[in-house]
């Protein structure tokens, strides 16, 4: 039996519920991985946020873009963010203060961030549909494979660059040096 | 509520200032590169749901989205090696106690 555009017997939208339990979901945890003192528990928060916000990309008609957001932040950069807490964690020297010295002006200028950001998106009138378009996974890559190939292709490039450059900077390298002294 | 564009720019905003706090405050170098994810995310929802709300941009917003998906994992690579680099060095992942950059 198909669920209804509406919650039985009122006149709530499941979107409009789906779109607050994400919203607080998404908020919420962002705001644990900003406070929380065990960082490993911050990364675990960041896996939260990052589901929540791929939930978001699904009421907005790209599941496309969510598949990416669950395999590129969930299935990798979460995991290279677990392994360097668990590689960086010192056990001799617990950090007593998690924040700086001066956290209030940083406070101050997140707050300031946001009501400018909030409010020049109210008081704008933005050229908006009002409804959700779906977007066709076919029309998405005949876009990328067509008028976006250049990007693309600069793209795996840069990637490339990266895992090299990840690799050159993260190694050990004393034994190296010894090489070239003898 | 959902089949508004405002209601996600202001979550986006929000999002970010969330990030922009985290950055600025955190003393831990792997927390602030954290932040910097939360802020990344932020920019792609708002890309994300311009294209969703405005018929001009669809595709192309969509396109767009997964490209800042793409550097955004090259940007924590090479992100992470750097404050495992520095870790090396000097033992901490604290920032405040990076006063001097050579040894």
């Amino acid at each position: 039996m198909p669920i209804g555009e509406t919650l039985p017997f009122t006149a709530v939208r499941w979107d409009d519920i789906l779109f607050l339990v994400l919203a607080i979901m998404l908020l919420g945890s962002a705001l644990l991985v900003v406070t929380m003192r065990d960082i490993i528990r911050c990364g675990l928060a960041m896996i939260a946020s990052f589901a929540s916000l791929a939930g978001i990309y699904v009421l907005l008609g790209n599941p496309l873009i969510a598949a990416t957001q669950v395999l590129v932040y969930i299935g990798a950069i979460s995991i290279l963010v677990l392994f360097a807490i668990m590689v960086t964690q010192t056990k001799n020297a617990p950090n007593r203060l998690v924040f700086q010295t001066q956290a209030w002006a940083a406070a101050v200028a997140a707050v300031l961030i946001a009501v400018v950001i909030v409010s020049a998106v109210l008081l704008t009138t933005w050229p908006s549909t009002g409804a959700v378009a779906w977007t066709s996974t076919k029309a998405l890559a005949d876009m990328l494979f067509g008028a976006y190939v250049l990007p693309f292709e600069v793209v795996s490039v840069l990637l490339t660059a990266a895992v090299v450059g990840g690799v050159l900077l993260a190694r050990r390298e004393p034994q190296a040096r010894e090489e070239d002294r003898s | 509520m959902s089949g508004s564009l405002d209601s996600y720019l202001v979550l986006s905003g929000l999002l970010f200032a969330i990030g922009t706090f985290g950055f600025l405050a955190r003393r831990n170098a792997i927390s602030m590169l954290m932040s910097i994810e939360l802020m990344l995310n932020a920019a792609n929802l708002t890309i994300v749901a311009f294209g969703a709300f405005v018929k001009p941009l669809q595709t192309h917003a969509a396109v767009i989205a997964l490209i800042v998906i793409a550097v955004a994992a090259a940007e924590a690579t090479v992100g992470l090696a750097i404050v495992i680099a520095i870790y090396r060095n000097k033992k901490t992942p604290l920032v405040d106690e990076y006063d001097s950059m050579s040894e």
